[in-house]
């Protein structure tokens, strides 16, 4: 038994250590459940937030009307610093607010 | 087909269209968790690296829920334990050879330790702690806020191994006048203009108290990537906000430190409640820390259909920030009656304790069981949930609703 053991914990052993080493692993892609609905303005507004977050961060939030989104779209502007045009923001919150307002 | 038939094909579903997605390709229809829980409806169930089938809050940076049913035992596995990131992108890579942790600022001596360094330079310590994500069960809040939809799962219970940070800090040697140590990880953000996450502890929290640890090891591994690969800090009874995963750099500080993730970020209303009336906003806010007492009811899982007349068993887990469980308590009529359950053994006052009742449905129909724990100085949990506007805190009395005969 014991015999057969030992090596088998040997290797074990070399795999432990090789992989507390260096450690590397893949970063799965967005997730599709999360798809933003089609509408006017979709485009800007996906091609803006998800240089720094999937779309599951919009749509999971509760719904919420013009003023609820700009208070939203204007965190991530001022406090994030998301590099989003003044003009690009107006169009992500009027998105925002008739795919998922309330 | 059985409403439970119809769940694990569901789930089967899932974990097919999981790999499709991992693969880069567009599974034709999103997968989703087959779930009555409203907040856990449509999520799907998706398979990180070193990760068992967790439930998808976000996709990037990744947030992952651990199912309830992980929480039936005092211990959550690693490759169950949830997982949060602030910013994007995350750490996918980490070379021992080069991974360093520097101890910076007011200090006599600064650092540069590696992770050999923190294995035998300092004392091995170790502790069994909750972690907990602020926002845990924020999806359950009414009115609803804005932020992680979180249901439950943004919680675990591991026994860390590491080094003391106050050994640490008191080998760099903090200086007089130093009030606080700041923590980063090696997760940066795209761009420079989007706040780092770093948190701060104050100087005499960390001296105080020896269950602080900068952690090398979980559950007797190495920590998962999505853990906080090689080390993170470990703030038994604190949420998980202080937790800093991926630790890369502590710099001891004069001023207290007021960035994003600790000012406007992680804050409570200042009050003994941390709460205000739903849908108000706080005059005054601190810093949020200790948690809240909870438990939960992991077993049987919602709408399991139990037979009457037989004995039933239920079990979970209750925790609270530190002072310990004194004991679980159940109602089946409502909350007019409440009786004791078993508690499981003691790993250590800031750890899951788990609980176990049996109970005998009388008669048939819907029936609903609610759980409450205590902590040694008398905390417990409310009927009516708190609020605040960022969804923290939650500790309301749990229940499960199943279904007899």
């Amino acid at each position: 038994m014991r015999r057969i053991l030992w090596p088998g914990l040997l290797v074990l052993a070399l795999v432990a250590s090789a992989v507390a080493a260096d450690k590397t692993i893949p970063m799965p892609p967005d997730h599709t459940y999360a798809t933003l609905k089609p509408g006017a303005g979709v485009e800007v507004t996906r091609q803006q937030c998800v240089s720094c977050h999937s779309t599951d961060y919009i749509v999971m939030q509760p719904h919420g009307n013009a003023r609820q989104w700009d208070g939203v779209v204007t965190k991530m502007i001022k406090v994030f610093g998301a590099p989003v045009s003044e003009q690009d923001a107006k169009t992500i919150v009027e998105y925002l607010a008739t795919q998922y307002g309330n | 087909m059985s409403a439970l038939s119809r769940r694990d094909a569901a789930k089967r579903i899932a974990r097919f269209g999981t790999v499709l997605a991992a693969g880069g390709l567009v599974a034709p229809r999103a997968p989703v968790l087959a779930q009555d829980d409203p907040v856990l409806a449509g999520r799907p169930l998706v398979r990180y690296p070193e990760k068992t089938d967790l439930i998808l809050l976000t996709s990037r940076p990744p947030q992952l829920e651990t199912p309830m049913k992980y929480f039936d035992r005092a211990i959550t596995p690693n490759d169950a334990f949830f997982v949060r990131y602030h910013v994007f992108p995350i750490p996918l890579e980490v070379d021992l050879a080069i991974w360093r942790l520097r101890v910076t600022g007011r200090v006599d001596r600064p650092l540069e330790l590696s992770y050999d360094d923190l294995k035998t330079r300092f004392p091995r310590a170790a502790v069994t702690a909750v972690n907990q994500c602020s926002g845990n069960s924020r999806g359950r809040f009414a009115p609803r806020v804005l932020g992680g939809q979180w249901g439950d799962g943004a919680m675990g219970n591991a026994e860390w191994v590491g080094a003391r940070l106050k050994d640490i800090l008191a080998s760099a040697g903090v200086r007089q006048g130093a009030v606080q140590a700041t923590f980063d990880g090696l997760d940066k953000p795209a761009f420079p203009s989007v706040p780092d996450f770093v948190k701060s502890l104050d100087i005499t929290r960390i001296m105080d108290d020896p269950d602080i640890l900068v952690a090398y090891q979980m559950n007797g591994a190495p920590l998962p990537m999505l853990n906080g690969f090689p080390a993170r800090l470990v703030v038994p009874g604190w949420y998980a906000t202080y937790w800093v995963k991926n630790l890369s750099e502590i710099e001891i500080v004069d001023q207290p430190f007021e960035k994003f993730w600790m000012k406007p970020g992680y804050r409570i209303p200042d009050n003994a409640c941390g709460c205000v009336p739903p849908g108000t906003a706080p005059s005054r806010t601190v810093p949020i820390s200790r948690m809240t007492v909870r438990s939960f009811i992991a077993s049987p899982s919602p709408g399991t259909r139990v037979p009457v007349g037989r004995p039933v068993t239920l079990k979970g887990i209750a925790f609270d920030a530190g002072h310990g469980i004194q004991g679980v308590e159940i109602s089946v009529d409502g909350g007019a009656t409440w009786r004791r359950t078993d508690l499981g053994g003691d790993l250590g006052r800031y750890s899951f304790r788990e609980w176990s009742a049996t109970w005998t449905p009388g008669q048939a129909g819907p029936a609903r069981v609610m759980v409450r724990a205590f902590n040694r100085i008398g905390e417990s949990q409310g009927r009516e949930p708190l609020w605040n506007p960022a969804g923290y805190l939650r500790n309301v009395v749990e229940h499960v609703d199943l279904q007899v005969g």
